[in-house]
């Protein structure tokens, strides 16, 4: 049973205490959370089908400092910088940043089950995507040819925004978006969306079909240094505004009328946050499809284990997120090497049992 | 008759000067070829040449040897590193072989990439093998058996022509969850199904697509043509005949149901012209 324990159920001052403890633990935690970062970064760096080894390629980046020769290959350079580093660069921004949304989103709406889908982003996306796809040979040829391999990337990206906006427009009355219609709206434009795209896969043909099912399974396959400079920027946005959104969304726990006596400009904060959102999920899904998961599961897991305040859970998120996609990342380029599986059958596969275990063992109220 | 030979001679005239320029990319010495596209894949093996493979992809599912090499995924979904990890010094890639992302990577690792382009008929299969022993260095091979292929699909075409009965055949792809995703103008099913003497039974659509059940009922098909292949698609005579459209057609009441290997059927490579007289076979009702 997901329920709100009524935040005025608590007394103060116990609060005071497990909240002086949970601030301690919560510091803690984000330095564990970014030492195994570090860790899973230089991991994911030293794995991969082939045999180059991430340690002679670190020699080769200090070896001008020391005037030593680097002793690299060619193939192995190319491997490491231009296949392995750009990859786990694209999984820390995509990881951080669907993890970040996910925790935003779930604090605006006071929903535990809300995620950067829910904006509309995702159904937008994929809707702009799947376009590109099936149409991008014949109507939209010009633009596709114009931006090259990045069509499908700018596509999700424009269809994810362009979402996004309707549904502000939708939500919003007399300078007051609506988070309950939002939700309401969300859900019938995502339809919309998906009624649009079912109307061009039935237009695909055999293998656009093929092109469709990989790009919605997910994955970071595709990465180089391009979509890392074209999507990073925008996800970095987030990443570095959301110690400002924290205390926002700490306010906003207690409800709307209590976080605007607070002296928290409410809507203001709501179009803020939304925007900053879609397009760090729009920039994410663009770049690697469809990953699940991340949004939901990781914010709740730290729920769990360091409590709700923003301060600690949003820069917890996004150093758990990124880690998370990463080593999921290392284990799809390897369980089938020289082939690789879709990302999002690892997150789903290892994640899900683990969170239901998580809530199993809990058992109490996820409170938000 | 011999104007259409004057064209395919014409056709190959231009195939080769086309192939002239791709033949600057031959590689005697090109000694770990990855190979990527099931009929690439056989005609390497078919050129004697299969010693030099390192890996192929999914669909690359003959010879039996070919299995025992790494399979570097499915064609259009590429890992880059993968690819790399086998250490090619050429790789053959079937047109849409991808994502265009992969290739990049592989262009940027400085591995030649030659992509062989795929079309649905006899001087396809014939400029496929031209272009991979071009690639492979081996072009006086290749003429041989680009010849000797030309040759024994022309005759089995001529044969399937001649004892042709007109049949309807409908190609059905998948059944999941009793919707039927058919073959309709354009494919390599059609292509495979009219080389054979039949005639196929939906061409008012391109591609595959779903088709509703008025549709497969007004085709009436006299044979339902399937790939015998296993996993998600597993169809079995059962699950045709199981389904209610199905059923109802011609081809349904006489259970003429007709079970092809999907390479062998739709792979347009060197064991096409097989394909086309196991089918002319099978669609006159001589088959076993």
């Amino acid at each position: 049973m997901l329920q709100r324990a009524p935040a005025s159920g608590r007394s103060r001052p116990t609060r005071q205490i497990a909240e002086g403890d949970r601030s301690q633990r919560a510091r803690a935690s984000i330095v564990v959370l970014l030492g195994l970062l570090c860790a899973t970064f230089l991991f994911s760096l030293a794995t991969g089908a082939s045999d180059a080894s991430a340690l002679a390629v670190v020699k080769s980046w200090i070896a001008p400092f020391l005037g030593i020769e680097p002793e690299l290959s060619q193939r192995d350079h190319i491997i490491i910088n231009d296949i392995r580093l750009p990859r786990a660069a694209m999984g820390i921004l995509v990881g951080a940043g669907l993890a970040v949304c996910g925790a935003v989103m779930q604090g605006l709406f006071r929903n535990p089950l809300a995620d950067p889908g829910i904006v509309g982003v995702s159904s937008g996306a994929a809707l702009g995507a799947v376009s590109m796809i099936v149409l991008g040979p014949t109507i939209l040829a010009p633009l596709a040819t114009l931006a090259g391999i990045y069509a499908l990337p700018l596509a999700a990206f424009v269809g994810g925004l362009l979402t996004t906006l309707l549904l502000y427009r939708v939500s919003t009355r007399h300078g007051m978006t609506s988070v309950a219609t939002m939700l309401l709206a969300g859900i019938a434009l995502a339809a919309l969306a998906g009624a649009a795209t079912g109307i061009l896969i039935f237009l695909a043909d055999d293998q656009q079909l093929r092109d469709l099912t990989f790009w919605s399974l997910g994955s970071l396959a595709g990465a180089n240094w391009t979509k890392v400079f074209a999507a990073g920027p925008i996800i970095l946005v987030i990443l570095v505004v959301s110690p400002l959104l924290a205390s926002g969304l700490n306010a906003m726990t207690l409800g709307e009328a209590a976080a605007r006596h607070m002296g928290l400009s409410v809507q203001r904060f709501k179009v803020m946050a939304i925007i900053f959102v879609a397009a760090a999920t729009g920039a994410a899904v663009a770049v690697s499809g469809i990953i699940g998961f991340v949004g939901i599961v990781v914010p709740h897991l730290l729920r769990l284990l360091i409590g709700p305040d923003h301060r600690f859970l949003l820069p917890a998120s996004a150093l758990l997120g990124a880690s998370m996609l990463l080593a999921a990342d290392a284990a799809a380029r390897t369980i089938v090497a020289p082939a690789e599986l879709p990302i999002g059958i690892i997150t789903a596969l290892v994640g899900s049992p683990f969170f239901l275990w998580i809530l199993l063992n809990r058992r109490g109220v996820l409170d938000l | 008759m011999f104007l259409q030979k004057i064209k395919s001679l014409s056709d190959v005239v231009i195939l080769f000067l086309l192939l002239a320029v791709s033949a600057a990319h031959a590689n005697k010495d090109a000694g770990s070829i990855v190979s990527i596209g099931g009929s690439i894949t056989e005609i390497v093996f078919a050129l004697g040449e299969q010693d030099r493979l390192v890996a192929r992809d999914t669909t690359s599912n003959y010879p039996e040897d070919a299995t025992k090499l790494p399979d570097v995924g499915y064609i259009r979904a590429l890992s880059p590193e993968g690819v790399l990890s086998v250490g090619p010094d050429m790789i053959l890639a079937l047109e849409g072989s991808g994502p265009p992302e992969a290739l990049e990577a592989l262009k940027g690792a400085s591995v030649p990439i030659v992509t062989i382009p795929e079309r649905f008929d006899r001087d396809g299969i014939v400029a496929k093998i031209i272009a991979v022993g071009n690639a492979l260095g081996v072009a006086n091979k290749a003429e041989a058996l680009a010849k000797q292929v030309e040759a024994d699909v022309s005759r089995a075409q001529r044969q399937a022509a001649q004892v042709s009965q007109q049949r309807r055949v409908l190609f059905v792809l998948s059944l999941q969850g009793g919707r039927v995703l058919a073959a309709g103008a354009n494919t390599s099913a059609a292509a495979i199904i009219e080389m054979a003497g039949g005639e196929n039974a939906l061409s008012d659509f391109s591609g595959y697509k779903q088709v509703n059940d008025e549709a497969i009922i007004t085709a009436a098909p006299d044979i339902i043509l399937v790939m015998s292949r296993t996993g998600n698609h597993q169809m079995n005579r059962e699950s045709v005949l199981g389904h209610p459209a199905l059923n109802a057609t011609p081809a349904g009441k006489n259970a003429a149901i007709v079970e092809m290997g999907g390479q062998y059927l739709l792979g347009f490579g060197p064991r096409t012209a097989e394909a086309v007289r196991e089918l002319s076979a099978s669609l006159n009702g001589n088959d076993n």
